[in-house]
């Protein structure tokens, strides 16, 4: 690998002696020999697996639920539903005065997705809490289920999910998160030409290898260790607090291997009813994703559209963005009220416009709840604006990388939240991917920097 | 419900045990006799992640019933490394940085084993071929090629 310090010689005097060199992973020989401990290779005698009645329905209300068969059901220890949940209503979010609680543990009265949680059965062996699981009776009334975003943000659609009230979050803001810069109407008004386009993405799944899931041991002393491949520690600890209504100092989370994230393990859905399982029963209990659960019911990334209008002057200087941005959050907030706020911030992109218009809407609809995945709020937000820049090149007759090179940001330069430019490399990574890819720029933009005055 | 014994050698040790009709050979392995090496990542027989080796046969040891097992000698990838000294597929996917998450690894080292076994010279389409039913999700595969290929040279080196 090589280490090219040129380019901010007279910027970095640390000694970077460890930077560029290959050093092994800690975790490797635990990897190769097969010793590394994930959370499902604990075992403990007199386990129970926990398995979960849900919802077939997009949308309806719960009219009876009748557990009085499965509870026959040889191998059967548990069932809970939601009356058995201390704190059944909760968002993750709440740990960083993100509301209102919006989400059940168990549902009650109402499913508003399909997958939904609604009763979880606790046996002997994981047949037999398949078998038990099929005899809950749910007698639903199924409701109008909306699935489109711009559909949900119609007057007159279903409302998805009553702790809000209507079909998107309602930030302190008002409707969206909102970021106003300069005059975007009178830049457009002066541009050359103006172009507007939509983008849309749909929902992706992580698909990790390792299912989502933990097992959770009572200690005896009414504290019990949960042994989680969650990547969200100190979130689903605390979380499970609040849903337990039990002091985080009863629960000991165990956790740190991953069998691959990707973003899928940071909500907190197996973790609380897993522990509540194994304090009402007093023993060990297992609650692993079956694969298909895995795919259909852990989060996704959200569905996405983006609709950009920029304003671009024929010397290839963008003078006006103006985005409006929807992220589909499903049936619950999760963290995609984060997303879609994130995805404000960042839709100018790693441009210097003067005028920006931004409007970020994080909206409700009856599909899987979506949340965090590798840089949710910008990922699509990205592909969107990198498209669109191409086609702003191709609209004026410009060589798309010198058109990046006249709008790059550069230190000190005002971004459109505020918060003025430092340590930008945008340029220097531009020439050095000219170079890279043999994709020949004009000399003055190979003599750019994104610090250096004048030049 | 009856219990059936079912007996095999597991790396070449002797191994009883009683299990219920059904088992796979995958959860009697990891909750029955306690090697966990072999992963479950989809109990279909997709991920590849339960690769085992049963005979000197690459096997998927989630639609592999135990029962089937009697007599058989089975290797998994906590079996390879002797008295503490990695076996060279092992010793590749270290040097070779050939895991990340580490889930799919197991497998991985099991389906290299049967080629190497095999194919003690494969080409770079013999591996992309013998690794095709393993799924590594992090999307390492290149290193993983390259640990194999590298390992396969330092085997042969050491025969010659």
């Amino acid at each position: 690998m090589e280490l090219r310090k040129s380019y901010f010689a007279d910027q970095r005097k640390d000694d970077l002696h460890e930077i560029g060199q290959p050093r092994p992973r800690s975790d490797s020989p635990g990897h190769v020999t097969g010793k590394t401990a994930y959370f499902a290779d604990r075992n403990f005698p007199a386990m129970l697996h926990l398995k979960m009645v849900r919802s077939p329905h997009h949308h309806a209300r719960i009219r009876s639920i009748d557990i009085s068969e499965a509870e026959m059901h040889p191998g059967v220890v548990k069932i809970l539903t939601a009356k058995d949940v201390p704190h059944n209503v909760y968002t993750i979010l709440i740990l960083i005065q993100i509301g209102p609680e919006d989400e059940t543990v168990l549902a009650d009265g109402k499913v508003r997705w399909k997958g939904e949680a609604v009763v979880a059965v606790l046996a002997e062996t994981e047949r037999a809490a398949h078998e038990a699981a099929a005899k809950v009776k749910v007698d639903y009334e199924v409701l109008p289920a909306v699935f489109d975003m711009e559909e949900a943000l119609k007057p007159g659609a279903p409302v998805v999910n009553e702790y809000h009230g209507r079909n998107y979050y309602l930030y302190d803001s008002g409707e969206c998160r909102k970021v106003r810069f300069g005059d975007v109407e009178a830049g457009f008004a002066g541009a050359d030409h103006v172009l507007e386009q939509t983008y849309q993405s749909s929902p992706i799944e992580h698909a990790p290898t390792e299912t989502t899931g933990c097992i959770v041991a009572p200690e005896g002393n009414d504290r019990f260790t949960c042994y989680t491949n969650t990547q969200a520690m100190f979130f689903t600890l605390d979380n499970a607090s609040i849903i337990l209504q039990m002091p985080g100092n009863r629960l000991h989370f165990v956790g740190g291997t991953v069998g691959g994230g990707f973003g899928g393990k940071v909500d907190v859905i197996v973790e609380p009813i897993a522990i509540l399982g194994a304090k009402l029963t007093g023993r060990p209990v297992s609650f692993i994703y079956s694969r298909e659960e895995e795919m259909q019911i852990s989060s996704p990334r959200a569905a996405e559209k983006v609709v950009i209008k920029d304003g671009v002057m024929k010397d290839g200087r963008i003078v006006a963005r103006k985005v409006t941005g929807y992220t589909d959050a499903g049936a619950y907030s999760r963290h995609s009220p984060y997303g879609a706020q994130k995805g404000a911030g960042h839709y100018p992109g790693p441009y210097t416009i003067p005028n920006v218009w931004i409007d970020t809407y994080c909206v409700y609809t009856n599909r899987t709840p979506s949340s965090a995945m590798r840089g949710f709020g910008v990922t699509i937000g990205d592909f969107a604006l990198e498209v669109q820049m191409d086609k702003l090149a191709r609209l004026i007759g410009m060589d798309p990388l010198e058109f990046r090179f006249i709008n790059a940001y550069r230190d000190g330069d005002m971004k459109a939240h505020r918060q003025p430019t430092e340590g930008a490399a945008l340029i220097e990574c531009m020439q050095e991917a000219s170079r890279a890819a043999n994709w020949p720029v004009a000399e003055k933009f190979m003599a750019m920097s994104s610090y250096a005055k004048g030049a | 419900m009856a219990k059936i014994p079912v007996q095999f050698t597991l790396n070449g040790a002797e191994k009883a045990e009683f299990i219920d009709g059904g088992t796979t050979l995958l959860n009697a392995l990891r909750d029955k006799i306690g090697d966990t090496s072999p992963k479950g990542g989809c109990h279909q027989g997709t991920c590849g992640a339960c690769s085992v080796i049963i005979d000197g046969e690459l096997r998927l040891s989630c639609l592999t019933l135990a029962e089937t097992c009697n007599g058989a000698a089975i290797t998994t990838t906590s079996g390879l490394s002797q008295d503490g000294v990695l076996h060279p597929l092992q010793r590749a996917f270290l040097d070779a940085f050939a895991t990340q998450c580490g889930f799919c690894t197991p497998g991985m080292i099991m389906a290299a084993k049967v080629l190497l076994d095999h194919t003690p010279d494969p080409s770079r389409d013999d591996v992309v071929e013998a690794l095709s039913g393993n799924v590594c999700r992090c999307t390492g595969y290149e290193p993983i090629i390259q640990a194999v290929l590298t390992a396969a040279r330092s085997n042969s080196q050491n025969a010659a």
